[in-house]
């Protein structure tokens, strides 16, 4: 079962490797982390996708708030009525005559941009969640992807709940 | 001029800024080795009247040092030493400090800050390498950062759940001059340990208790940290609950008590494994629930609700699934858990309680037998010969690890916390040594004796020396069989008895110890124990006892690794399919 958590985290040295040896040594998986600093610089934000049982984010959770450097640490509610996720992508898609036309299609349908363009390739930006671009890369994939790029998540909750600095 | 005066008059470098701030830390003995980039530390250590510096001989027996002085002391050991080499032998010492949570802070040096990166010289990424293996560490990068890191160092060395923590010092932060101060107050927002546990968490698990036909209490080495002990044999005794304690909380709990079982777990007592494997409420306290005492986790405490303090969320429901958690420190959960009971509405079946400790009490009638009975010297004799010495002595025991160590743990009757200095979730051979001249420093006023095992005290019997330098009278019984005795059970039960490696051979501890200048005496027949031990005691400097043992002999109980703690063998003549 996935799980997104939002880490708020001191924006010291060493921090982000404590985060991903944490879930090294324990053995447990990522499969997608972002990170940047927050509106305030001292901070940085890290959004994590994992996979795991109850048990298992629960561990997690506590041992990413041991860390001394962790301020806070969230599971984000996995309906979207609750949070919201994005993922960016950039992908180079392989774009001879036939099938250049079927590409500007997809691309419009997803409301896909496309940023590069050359005799042989077409290269897309899009955003959305991870059904979505799960689904655009699956329109892609046969008509022949050459590079994917992808951002990892990152995710939001709505209105008014703040993950804010008060631990 | 009073160091005072010098912060508010002068400008001060890193290194003397180093020792001004472990003086307002009140540390005034370090465990150390000096070495290319710590040079400056050690010319100010030069003419410091306020920190005395304990040479050691190898950096890794500086930290177990350390910590056997912070595990008699209650204080944090502090360890100095230099970068590359004398970084990466702190490792060992800063793991097992960390598996047992006592406080440290590793004062490592480093490179400067310019050639950070470059591979230079004894360069070493000695915050990379421990950062799995301590509770938190620092890289000075800017010397006005200098006393805020150490002040904050020995903050989270000390509170919540101990641990080591590990500061890099580069070379040019010690030599660069700023003004010093010395910060007040700790601002770390992530760092808030919980120490008032809930009290309806609180009220709750009494409530538990009470209720309970078959109530069992663990107490862990989180008894000691909190100093708790006092509290929960009080609890024990008004609920009239039986104790069995883990490797780390020995000596939290009386063991001449009527109500204590010993140890339970691998070696324990087996009716403390027992007891805690029929009990229906387990109360643990302090204590992670390790594989060494849990035995076969799906079987453990299977129908029993589990209510389980301790002060770190994270060892909460990590091995055994707990029905009452509460987060916080055991003396202020206990003191709850008592005023709330002393308002006399929590009421205990005394019958139901009377018919569990009979149960057992039938269960103690079944103890582990001997595996050989020849006439050579045993090393449980030996062991319970020191105890009969010792025992009135408030002496403190440490030990390696091995057989030597669960027999001690076995025969040696701990009554206080802080007695037993042993190396529990790491299992460092050659920890004890080390440790018991940190414990000797630590107070000079105990008896100390190491016990070893032949081969334990070969790895770090190089700080003889630095008990001679010291005049640290310690006193170490090897329990020497000729064997990496443990290992040797293993294979002698699991492995066809091919005793592949574990043969170890020892110098002549007599004539060694005369080469250290110190007293070597060799024992192997049981009617000279006595005297050597007396002999010993009365010795004043370290002395080696070198106790030539039968190597065949086994500890008992034994639940091997994997099967519940309920299957125990007593004795050689089981296969050890279990009760």
């Amino acid at each position: 079962m996935k799980h997104t958590i939002s880490v708020l985290v001191k924006n010291e040295a060493g921090i982000l490797s404590s985060v991903c040896d944490l879930f090294s040594t324990r053995g447990y998986n990522i499969e997608s982390l972002t990170v940047a600093a927050t509106i305030d610089s001292v901070f940085s934000r890290i959004t994590i996708v994992t996979n795991g049982d109850d048990v298992v984010i629960e561990q997690i959770c506590k041992q990413l708030n041991r860390l001394i450097n962790t301020i806070k640490v969230v599971e984000l509610p996995k309906s979207a009525d609750k949070c919201i996720d994005r993922e960016l992508i950039l992908c180079k898609v392989s774009a001879k005559d036939d099938v250049r036309s079927e590409i500007l299609r997809i691309s419009e349908i997803f409301g896909a941009k496309i940023i590069d363009v050359s005799p042989d390739t077409y290269t897309l930006e899009y955003s959305g969640d991870n059904r979505q671009v799960m689904a655009l890369i699956a329109l892609l994939r046969p008509i022949g992807i050459k590079e994917l790029v992808r951002s990892g998540m990152v995710a939001i909750t709505r209105e008014n709940q703040f993950i804010n600095l008060s631990k | 001029m009073t160091a005072e005066q010098i912060c508010k008059t002068e400008k001060m470098n890193g290194a003397r800024m180093f020792l001004e701030c472990l003086r307002k830390e009140g540390v005034d003995k370090i465990f150390g080795y000096p070495g290319g980039v710590i040079l400056h530390i050690y010319d100010e250590l030069y003419n410091c009247d306020f920190i005395k510096h304990y040479l050691v001989r190898h950096e890794q027996a500086a930290v177990h040092a350390a910590e056997g002085y912070a595990r008699v002391s209650g204080k944090p050991g502090v360890v100095l030493v230099t970068s590359g080499p004398g970084a990466c032998n702190t490792i060992t010492g800063i793991a097992n400090a960390y598996y047992d949570s006592y406080p440290l802070v590793v004062f490592t040096g480093q490179v400067d800050s310019k050639l950070i990166g470059n591979d230079a010289f004894q360069e070493s990424d000695i915050v990379g390498i421990t950062r799995t293996c301590c509770k938190h560490n620092y890289l000075v990068k800017n010397i006005s950062d200098l006393p805020r890191v150490i002040k904050e160092s020995f903050h989270i060395a000390k509170t919540g759940r101990p641990g080591p923590v590990v500061v890099s010092l580069p070379k040019d932060i010690l030599t660069c001059k700023t003004d010093f101060e010395y910060p007040d107050k700790i601002n770390l927002p992530g760092y808030n340990p919980t120490y008032e546990g809930h009290p309806i968490q609180c009220r709750r698990a009494l409530k538990k208790l009470c209720e309970a036909q078959r109530p069992v209490i663990i107490s862990g080495g989180g008894v000691i940290h909190s100093d708790a002990w006092k509290e929960l044999r009080e609890l024990a005794r008004r609920l009239n609950i039986p104790v069995a304690t883990t490797l780390m909380g020995i000596g939290t709990f009386p063991q001449d008590d009527k109500l204590s079982l010993g140890m339970l777990g691998m070696h324990g007592n087996y009716w403390a494994n027992l007891a805690v494997s029929n009990c229906d409420v387990l109360f643990a306290v302090g204590t992670r629930f390790n594989d060494r005492i849990t035995g076969c986790l799906k079987r453990f405490c299977k129908d029993a609700e589990v209510i389980h303090v301790d002060i770190d969320p994270c060892s909460i429901s990590k091995n055994v699934h707990v029905d009452i958690p509460i987060v916080g420190d055991a003396k202020n959960v206990i003191n709850v858990m008592l005023n709330e009971y002393n308002t006399g509405k929590y009421l205990y079946n005394e019958e139901l309680r009377k018919l569990w400790c009979s149960q057992i009490d039938s269960w103690k009638e079944k103890r582990a037998i001997r595996a050989v009975e020849n006439g050579i010297m045993s090393p449980q004799t030996v062991i319970e010969h020191i105890y009969q010495k010792t025992k009135d002595k408030n002496a403190i025991i440490a030990t390696e690890v091995g057989q030597h160590q669960m027999w001690t743990a076995q025969l040696y009757k701990f009554n206080q916390p802080r007695q037993l200095i042993t190396s529990g979730g790491l299992g460092t051979m050659g920890f004890g040594f080390p440790a018991a001249m940190g414990a000797q420093i630590a107070d000079r006023s105990r008896l100390v004796f190491n016990i070893a095992g032949d081969g334990s005290i070969q790895m770090n019997i190089q700080e003889l020396m630095t008990c001679v330098d010291y005049k640290i009278p310690i006193k170490i019984a090897v329990i020497n069989n000729g064997y990496l005795g443990m290992v040797r059970q293993w294979q002698e039960k699991l492995f066809d008895k091919h005793y592949s490696q574990t043969n170890i051979t020892s110098p002549d501890y007599v004539k060694l110890a005369d080469a250290y200048g110190i007293l070597g005496i060799r024992v192997t027949k049981e009617e000279d124990i006595d005297t050597a031990l007396d002999k010993a005691i009365a010795f004043d400097g370290p002395v080696i006892i070198d106790f030539v043992v039968e190597p065949f002999e086994m500890v008992y109980p034994w639940v091997l690794a994997g099967k519940p703690l309920n299957e125990v063998i007593l004795s050689n003549n089981e296969a050890g399919a279990g009760d």
